[in-house]
């Protein structure tokens, strides 16, 4: 599987997500969150970030299901979802991930016809701060 | 009084044949699209003085000055984000040309995409983009990152898939009247499209372009010299490129908006400096290395309102007679894809009357490059 290359601005988030928690870079000077992390503040240009914790709730705003040719760790799980979730507590913050049945399990756990877009969803973190979805109402 | 418009028109185009595999080199194959644009033109190598690419492309102007014994050169360009540079290519000459920095130019796309390694077949090392925040998940390819949007499209504007299979069709429609296209002798059905296998759903294979070896190039020059040439010259009307506020590329779901890309940024600029609208638009070529990208794109640059993409397919109107003929040699979808540059040289063909899917009387056409990237558009006009 790919981990992600962690590039300096993005280094908080994983390392938060490594510890099971959603952070999000936020403004210092005017609150604005922003994302993916960047280091100045496109609405007032301030270069002061701080990393606020979000309750993890979102909804699937579009999923797509990848199908071979895929890198074989993923085409052997294949069709497995990938999903958008935008926050609920950050309009227009929207994370790509995966929705899974629980932290850790295949990217195909969740049964196809229990994806849909507007579902309410929860973030969960595999051991090694991976964040994953699952359903609110499973 | 904008400096570009009809300053500059295209004299010559030139292609290889397309194939799954060919084989010369990138380089030659370059070579030999830009000597028979040249030919097309009735211009020597010597004179070139420009040269224009966009990025992804191995041949370097170095060489192929090098190679076709080309003249001194006093202005290179390369644009940037791959498919979305085809037409700024046309555009940063058009403005070398009509600014004194150069007197003819050439761009070109030279490519062996089809018989050349494809990431996910020999590899598990992470492709080359900080994509940190979207390929874990598996979001590996072009394909996944635009399904994605193109489920959101589906889902708020009621797209269907019935809306894209006429995208397709109507590119392999064109692409069998093309003895050049790859598709020339292989008609669509809809049952072939809806019964095709999955690439990234709601994405079958019908709705990916092709993967093409060949190369094309065009030549620019004033437009008062272009009287002289060869060929009635193409004129460059208008052109524009496209970054929009907030955007971040094909995976653009960080904006308030993800479904407004690049196309709306590029059409403002490119409609407020011509004297024709889009309902004067007699044919129109829209980068299509995904079907659902046309929606987007007719949306963008005002074709129809918002949400209105899909709908706007409907009743053949993309096909010869209908409302907006589309892709007229077949496109990316049908034809060959080599990065967009086949959609110049059609735009080109469709205003000399030359096309194998001729627009009758055709004076007016758009060419766009890559939606989902930084992109780029002319407006062509005879
Ligand atoms: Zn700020």
């Amino acid at each position: 599987m790919l981990t992600p290359i962690v590039d300096e601005d993005g280094a908080p988030f994983w390392s938060y997500a490594r510890r099971g928690e959603l952070r999000i870079q936020a403004c210092a000077d005017c609150d604005e969150l922003r994302f993916p992390p960047r280091p100045c503040c496109p609405h007032c240009r301030s270069f002061e970030t701080e990393w606020r914790h979000l309750t993890g709730q979102g909804r699937i705003w579009s999923y797509v299901l990848p199908h071979p040719p895929l890198l074989p760790d993923y085409a052997e799980q294949s069709p497995y979802n990938v999903v958008l979730v935008e926050l609920t507590d950050a309009p227009h913050i929207r994370l790509v991930g995966n929705l899974v049945s629980e932290p850790g399990a295949r990217l195909n756990s969740v049964p196809v016809e229990r994806i849909r877009i507007g579902a309410r969803v929860q973030v969960v973190f595999t051991d090694t701060g991976l964040p994953q979805w699952v359903l609110e109402r499973p | 009084m904008p400096v570009l418009k009809d300053a500059t028109a295209i004299v010559g185009i030139g292609q290889t044949p397309f194939a799954k595999q060919l084989p010369e080199t990138e380089r030659a194959l370059a070579c030999r699209a830009i000597l028979s644009a040249l030919d097309d033109a009735g211009i020597e190598p010597t004179e070139v003085d420009a040269l224009a690419s966009y990025t992804m492309e191995e041949t370097d102007e170095v060489e192929l000055a090098k190679a076709l014994g080309l003249g001194g050169l006093t202005f290179f360009s390369k644009v940037g984000y791959g498919g979305g540079g085809s037409c700024a290519t046309v555009s940063h000459l058009a403005a070398a040309i009509a600014t004194g920095q150069a007197t003819v130019g050439v761009a070109w796309r030279s490519r062996k995409r089809g018989s050349g390694p494809r990431p996910w077949k020999n590899t598990t090392v992470q492709l080359p983009t900080p994509a940190q925040w979207t390929r874990p998940f598996g979001l590996l390819r072009p394909a996944d990152e635009i399904a994605m949007l193109a489920r959101r499209h589906m889902h708020e504007y009621g797209t269907t898939r019935d809306h894209l299979f006429n995208v397709a069709l109507a590119c392999r429609n064109r692409a069998n009247q093309n003895p050049a296209a790859i598709m020339y002798d292989r008609p669509l059905t809809r049952e072939m499209y809806m019964n095709s296998r999955w690439i990234s759903e709601p994405l079958c294979l019908f709705d990916n372009c092709l993967e093409t070896d060949g190369a094309l190039a065009c030549v620019l020059v004033s437009a008062e010299r272009a009287r002289d040439c060869r060929r009635p010259p193409v004129y460059v009307h208008s052109a524009a490129q496209g970054l929009p506020a907030q955007h971040h590329g094909m995976v653009n779901y960080w904006n308030d908006d993800p479904l407004t890309g690049p196309a709306w940024t590029a059409a403002r600029h490119l409609w407020k400096h011509a004297d024709f609208a889009p309902e004067d638009v007699d044919v129109a070529q829209i980068y299509d290395a995904f079907t659902a990208l046309i929606p987007l794109s007719l949306e963008g640059y005002g074709f129809c309102d918002r949400g209105e993409g899909g709908a706007f397919t409907e009743g053949g109107a993309l096909e010869i007679g209908g409302r907006l003929p589309l892709n007229t040699s077949g496109g990316g979808l049908s034809e060959a894809y080599v990065h967009g540059f086949n959609l110049i040289t059609e735009g080109v063909r469709q205003l000399r009357g030359t096309s194998t899917a001729q627009v009758p009387g055709a004076s007016t056409c758009l060419v766009t490059a890559g939606e989902g990237v930084p992109t780029s558009a002319l407006l062509l006009r005879s």
